[in-house]
């Protein structure tokens, strides 16, 4: 039985690799420009932005897997595709070998691509359709100047043999519609290869797969990287292949590392929150096992408009009051209450509660109701004693009656910053610095 | 040599249905004409423009006759060769104007839909003016501005043709690039290290072009059409340059008066025979590449009767 | 053949089955010949139980799904039967079943999006739905039911006249959920309902999947690829595996003791948090429009006996409960001599590899 081989030490790799990290990441922001409605569209007038990634630091030592981990949304393959100088830095830098990539020049930056390579989740979707599997490989040595097709081909049907497509003779004049998932898979990952990269960003590489296949595929990495002397940058959504996989972990949430360290540490004692609840929220096959009651409600917010202060307070079962607490969560809040009524109770209620679309615009104070003070303080009492232990109410400061309403306001809340906590960094208020020397 | 033939048999093997009929029936009516027009001077017994043969001055708008199958016209010419060369003048023209289409329309769809940006911008503008415009108008206005820059030819009525279909090559060709260039492989190809050409080049074209053999076959048909419609206004190629049905309808047009049926007959029949040919392998086309018109030839299912397990 | 329900171990062994499927197959067609999709297919769903259809892809189990539902690809047939209610669902006339289908049975989709119309309200599509199959009632009375079904679902009543598009993806399933729920069916077919979703939304929908079955009585076939979901969510789990149920029972007692090497190495192969090795299975589902002869599970079986190569294995009663084919469990009588030596496999290259 194949069992997870131990990782390499950094100076076991051999020559050729330098001291230090491979890659560097300082203070990367990856920032899209949003189209509006169709109105703006025509006045080609912008929307807003989104922060996919929005300051990251990550350092990646030779032969190390580091796991990126997170929901969609979380910027993980947007951070993944930077590394490649696929989706272009905003702002900080990353440096591969001590090189920049934002100040490399277009030709500099397509050169450079032979070093970094990546594979991506759909096996499908990445192959040209109208390529055959030697011209598809054999593109990647084409693009970087080899011109002699036998040169090429030699080293072609050296690349499907290391990814497990033997006889060769079968796959090289085979379109991606003839193979299965699996088989594409090893494609993509001989056409990542074959230009002899250092990194390798594998993009969800087996979540498209069969759970038959999957093992078959992460295996084969686990392969090349003791061949080739990989390193790895696997994302994923999937907490399970991450802690088998991966060296370090790094947990994103909206463009941002929640937490970052060694595999066994992130799985022994999770600490943020988010990674508790990612942790207990996998499907297990042990049938004895039950999914806790408690889990976070909602879903991951638009990146479009995060929310005040910690971007996963809305969602956690274990905020306090400076998390960040605003408007929109009154809504979340006052709707929530409403599911638990019966359709004529809510008539009543928002009769006198009035619209609520007021509280999408995000404050730390908003007013509600328009029967008078007295009224909207009663129901929001009702609310309160339905879930005293909701955690926006440790967060509303004060109550005061405004106009026809009242006014709730919010502490003011904190962006928490990464880190040092006990071997990992974390990004989380309940995790303040560590006194100095431990 | 047996791919050879499957290749030829794809038309037949890999349809279903009526699909199959359209196209097996087009393709046999449409290489008719192209067999017409690449042997024209063997199939017909005299030239378009021969008034007489042997010292024999042919016979003014003479009836059908052994010497001269579909007669003769007022100009002394032999209806039945100028039908035949008037089927190499059709398929030359056509066939110039949709290679220019395919060469001009292609390339700038692919580089329009592939930037994108204020080069998209002004092209999509300037070829949906061109496409909104009437499009026999415009191949009027163009030809009477290039007969005049090239004289009555083949090449100055294709030219003017294709100002009529680029626009359609460029949309078409547009429209997928613009949805072709966010799939997972071009992506692929930028993170091999490929350069901006080399991704069109070698990884957008070839999937990008799938629709044009279909709009190069119908756009073929319509082309016959305002060929013919160019000719009968007394546009384009002359009668002495060469044989064009459209320019003998014409002609035709006062003899039809006086009882001589045939002047008219023949080249309207090669019109719409052709016309009909070329719109049927289109559709057929059509209904084979586009998946979502394609209904593949599925094997009946037989259930064999159960067995004891 | 026998399928009496007394050893199937129900969550109330007296009540009658609320679908009986027996020996149902559905094979449709394709240029090459027929996909025998699904080939002879026998179970029972007691009421408020959940039944988990687990398997590779192209085993056939959302043909299955979708089968017992009426929806079949063009060209495809179906026989065998499904029994609710009395009656036979395969050989009523369509007019028939299609009154059946969404008032005594629903199905849920893996793409919700694709299910919904974005140009029409929330409201809309309830109104539709209901007013389609109970004509009699009053427009207030159908946007109580809108409204009730929404809120066991968590779906707010302020959003009732919200469009498709303004929902995120997990509410877009839970309006899925209680568009299906609405017109009380007693079976609901749900295939993958989960796939497309984040690990926490994910979470979210098995919990109402598994409060469906509290709380209502709802009978659900759940088909999925995931074993974790099967064993949060179900109580029974069916094992599909080339167009057959190889292996069937309580989840507990399928998961913990697999008796189908198949079932035993699809779950090995599974990579969980308690995963320290990597396991698979070599080669790859059989092709269905010819599959092997014997048992189709042989080629790839690693305890493969002489007799599987040749012979249909036989449907027999699990140990513990449930049902199994596998020569290897039994019935040791029926095997002919020398059939129980170790078939020599050939080497499975990755040629034939998934």
């Amino acid at each position: 039985m194949p069992t997870k081989p131990e990782t390499p030490d950094a100076d076991a790799q051999g020559a050729g690799v330098e001291a230090g990290p491979i890659i560097d990441v300082r203070g990367l922001a990856v920032h899209y420009g949003l189209r509006g409605g169709s109105l703006a569209r025509l006045f080609g007038r912008d929307a807003g932005v989104v922060k996919a990634v929005d300051g990251i630091d990550l350092t990646l030592q030779p032969g190390e897997v580091v796991g990126l981990v997170g929901e969609s949304g979380s910027g993980k393959s947007t951070l993944g595709r930077a590394l490649l100088g696929l989706a272009p830095a905003t702002e900080g830098s990353i440096r591969f070998r001590g090189q920049d990539l934002a100040t490399l020049s277009r030709r500099r930056l397509r050169d450079l691509r032979r070093h970094i390579q990546m594979v991506f989740q759909d096996p499908s979707a990445a192959l040209n359709p109208a390529m055959t599997v030697e011209v598809a490989v054999g593109d990647a040595l084409r693009v970087h100047g080899m011109r002699s097709a036998t040169e090429r081909r030699a080293k072609v049907v050296d690349a499907l043999e290391r990814v497990g497509l033997s006889p060769v003779e079968l796959f090289l004049e085979k379109y991606p519609r003839d193979l299965s998932g699996g088989q594409k898979q090893r494609v993509v990952m001989a056409r990542a290869i074959i230009t002899g990269p250092s990194v390798l960003v594998a993009d969800e590489p087996i979540s498209m797969l069969d759970m038959s296949v999957r093992a078959k595929i992460l295996q084969l990495m686990l392969d090349l990287k003791q061949d080739l002397g990989l390193t790895y940058v696997y994302i994923t959504h999937d907490l399970a292949s991450a802690k088998y996989f991966c060296d370090r972990i790094a947990i994103m949430y909206l463009g941002r590392i929640v937490e970052i360290g060694p595999t066994e540490e992130i799985f022994a004692n999770p600490r943020h929150p988010y990674t508790k609840a990612l942790l207990r929220a996998i499907p297990d096959p042990d049938p004895g096992r039950q999914l806790p009651r408690d889990l976070p409600r909602g879903e991951v917010p638009d990146a479009a408009a995060p929310p005040l202060g910690c971007a996963f307070h809305p969602r956690c079962t274990e905020a306090v009051a400076s998390c960040g607490w605003e408007s929109r969560d009154l809504r979340t809040l006052v709707e929530a209450h409403w599911t638990r009524r019966t359709p004529e109770a809510f008539e009543a209620e928002s009769a006198s509660v009035g619209s609520l679309d007021h509280l999408d615009r995000p404050a730390t104070s908003a007013t509600l109701g328009k029967d008078g003070p007295e009224a909207i303080k009663g129901f929001l009492d009702q609310v309160r004693a339905e879930a005293p232990d909701d955690p926006i109410w440790t967060g509303v400061q004060t109550i005061t009656d405004e106009g026809s309403g009242v006014r709730v306001h919010f502490h003011e809340g904190v962006d928490p910053a990464l880190r040092r906590a006990g071997g990992v960094d974390v990004a989380c208020v309940l995790y303040p610095e560590e006194p100095s020397g431990v | 040599m047996r791919t050879l033939l499957r290749t030829l048999a794809k038309p037949f093997t890999e349809t279903a249905g009526l699909a199959r009929w359209m196209l097996v029936i087009g393709l046999v009516m449409t290489s008719l004409f192209v067999v017409l027009a690449i042997f024209a001077p063997w199939i017909a017994p005299y030239g378009f423009a021969q008034a007489s043969s042997g010292g024999v001055d042919f016979p003014k708008a003479g009836a059908p006759s052994g010497d001269h199958w579909f007669g003769t016209d007022r100009l002394f010419f032999d209806v039945y060769s100028r039908t035949v060369w008037g089927a190499r003048t059709a398929i030359e023209v056509v066939i110039l104007s949709i290679v220019i289409c395919v060469v001009v329309g292609v390339p700038l769809g692919l580089v329009s839909g592939y930037y994108g940006g204020w080069l998209d911008r002004v092209l999509v503008l300037v070829m949906d003016a061109m496409f909104a415009f009437p499009s026999f108008l415009l191949a009027i206005v163009f030809s009477f501005l290039l007969t005049g820059l090239l004289g009555g030819t083949v090449l100055a009525v294709a030219l003017s043709l294709s100002a009529i279909y680029v626009p359609q090559y460029f949309r078409v060709v547009r429209n997928t690039t613009v949805s072709a260039k966010e799939a997972t492989y071009v992506e692929a190809a930028r993170a091999i290290g490929a350069s901006d050409f080399v991704i069109m080049r070698r990884y957008l074209l070839n999937n990008v072009v799938q629709s044009v053999p279909v709009l190069g076959t119908l756009n073929a048909a319509d082309a016959i059409l305002t060929l013919a419609g160019l000719g009968f206004l007394g546009l384009g190629i002359q009668s002495t340059d060469a044989a064009e049905w459209g320019h003998d309808l014409n002609r035709a047009l006062a003899d039809a008066g006086s009882g001589i049926w045939w002047t008219g007959l023949y080249p309207g029949l090669a019109i719409v025979l052709l016309v009909t040919g070329l719109t049927l392998v289109g559709e057929g086309l059509n209904e084979t590449l586009n998946p979502t018109l394609r209904v593949r030839r599925l094997l009946p299912v037989v259930m064999t009767p159960r067995e004891e397990r | 053949m026998s399928f009496a329900t007394s050893n199937e171990p129900t969550l109330e062994p007296s009540s009658e089955p609320v679908i009986s499927a027996r020996d149902v197959r559905v094979w449709y067609g394709t240029t090459r010949g027929a996909i025998r999709a699904v080939d002879g297919v026998s179970f029972d769903i007691a009421p408020g139980e959940t039944l988990g259809l687990v398997g590779e892809s192209g085993c056939g189990k959302s043909t299955l799904g979708r089968g017992l539902m009426g929806l079949l690809p063009p060209g495809a047939k179906r026989d065998g039967e499904v029994w609710y209610d009395g009656k036979d669902v395969l050989s009523m006339r369509a007019k028939d079943s299609y009154r059946l289908r969404g008032t005594d049975l629903g199905m849920i989709f893996q793409e919700p999006l694709t299910r919904l119309n974005p140009l029409l309200r929330i409201s809309a599509h309830f109104e539709e739905t209901i007013k389609q199959h109970e004509p009699g009632l009053s427009k207030q009375q159908v946007r109580q039911r809108a409204l009730d079904a929404l809120r066991q679902m968590g779906i707010p009543p302020t959003r009732y006249r919200s469009y498709p598009h303004e929902f995120s993806g997990g509410m877009r399933q839970r309006l899925m959920i209680a568009l299906a729920l609405v017109l009380q069916p007693a079976f609901i077919v749900a295939d993958e309902p989960t796939t497309a979703l984040d690990v926490l939304v994910e979470a979210q929908i098995v919990q109402i999947l598994n409060d469906l079955r509290r709380n209502f009585r709802t009978s659900l076939l759940l088909i999925t690829h995931n074993v974790g979901i099967v064993a949060e969510a179900c109580d029974r789990v069916a094992v599909m595996y080339a167009g057959r149920i190889v292996e069937e029972g309580r989840v507990s007692d399928v998961f913990e003791n697999p008796q189908h090497p198949y079932t035993r190495e699809l779950l090995r192969s599974t990579i969980s948090l308690r995963t320290t090795g990597l396991n698979f299975i070599p080669g790859s589902p059989p092709d269905l429009v010819d599959p092997p002869d014997g048992c189709r599970f042989h080629p790839r079986c690693p305890d493969a006996m002489a007799v599987c190569a040749t012979r249909n294995p036989i449907n027999i009663e699990r140990p513990t409960g449930g049902r199994v084919e596998c020569w290897q469990v039994g019935p040791r009588d029926q095997i002919p001599s020398g059939g129980t030596r170790p078939l020599k496999q050939e080497e499975l290259a990755v040629a034939d590899e998934a």
